[in-house]
């Protein structure tokens, strides 16, 4: 029985969990995205990037289209980057996200259980996790939040 | 008088021992902590990212006054139990944990009777 376990870190166990205690400072000012605010959208797809991530790129059109979606609201969260080149990716591949915040330690990052990036987490608005994508996000992983968040 | 000074002396003495057992190990955790990008090491043995990260956060849950238990709890919680080596008792694992006593026990019972009937 034990043997046969998949002993490859999977993040499963967190779909259904309540995110709590968040405070990610805004990207250009010197104020926080709390719980509240994430309240207030009926979908929320948190994204964790960085400029010197590839992947990131990669899955870049994909959160612009999903942009687009009227029921989810974007929330980057811009990790252990330096400002201006966070502003140089964003200038060149467009920016996608309705709030933008930053994460220089990586500390507020450990509180939505990521250990690499990119990843996303999409929740509701009660907070609970309906799925998190490990990953730059797929055309899979796309039509997946759409049906959700649909 | 006598009795006062050893009640004394016995008080101080348990505090210490207490103090002791409530000072909180940074590297004990560390040690007891999974990296997770890395091959069978601990946070304590990485110096990947996400390892000096995981430190960052122990050091300030350490400076909140969080204790071990509550330290290995919120890293369950982020991560799930893979990340502490020693995990938890739970309702998934608590076989894993009691089947070693419980074997134990049956061994001695199994002996017992074994040798009861030897005598007979």
């Amino acid at each position: 029985m034990g043997l046969n376990k998949d002993t490859n870190y999977k993040t499963n166990f967190l779909t259904g969990k309540k995110i709590s205690n968040i405070s990610l400072e805004y990207f250009d000012e010197n104020k926080f995205y709390k719980e509240e605010d994430l309240k207030r959208n009926n979908y929320t797809l948190i994204n964790f990037w960085a400029s010197w991530c590839l992947p990131c790129r990669q899955e870049h059109s994909l959160l612009i289209q999903l942009s687009k979606e009227k029921n989810l609201k974007l929330l980057g969260v811009n990790f252990k980057d330096k400002k201006k080149q966070a502003e140089m990716f964003l200038n060149e591949l467009g920016n996608p996200y309705d709030f933008l915040t930053k994460d220089e330690l990586g500390k507020s990052s450990v509180k939505f259980g990521i250990f690499g990036i990119p990843e996303s987490i999409l929740v509701n608005k009660d907070l609970m996790i309906l799925k998190k994508f490990v990953g730059p996000l797929s055309t899979e992983d796309y039509d997946s939040i759409v049906e959700i968040i649909n | 008088m006598k009795f006062k000074l050893l009640m004394i002396i016995l008080l101080l003495n348990f505090s210490l021992v207490n103090g002791e057992e409530k000072k909180v190990d940074q590297n004990t955790i560390h040690k007891n902590l999974r990296c997770l990008v890395c091959q069978g090491q601990s946070i304590a043995d990485s110096n990947s990212d996400f390892a000096q990260t995981i430190k960052l956060v122990v050091k300030d849950l350490i400076n909140d006054g969080k204790t071990e238990r509550e330290i290995y709890a919120f890293m369950a919680d982020k991560y799930g139990d893979w990340i502490v080596f020693k995990p938890q008792v739970n309702k998934q694992n608590f076989i894993l944990w009691f089947l070693p006593y419980l074997a134990l026990v049956l061994g001695g019972v199994i002996i017992f009777f074994l040798f009861k009937r030897r005598r007979n």
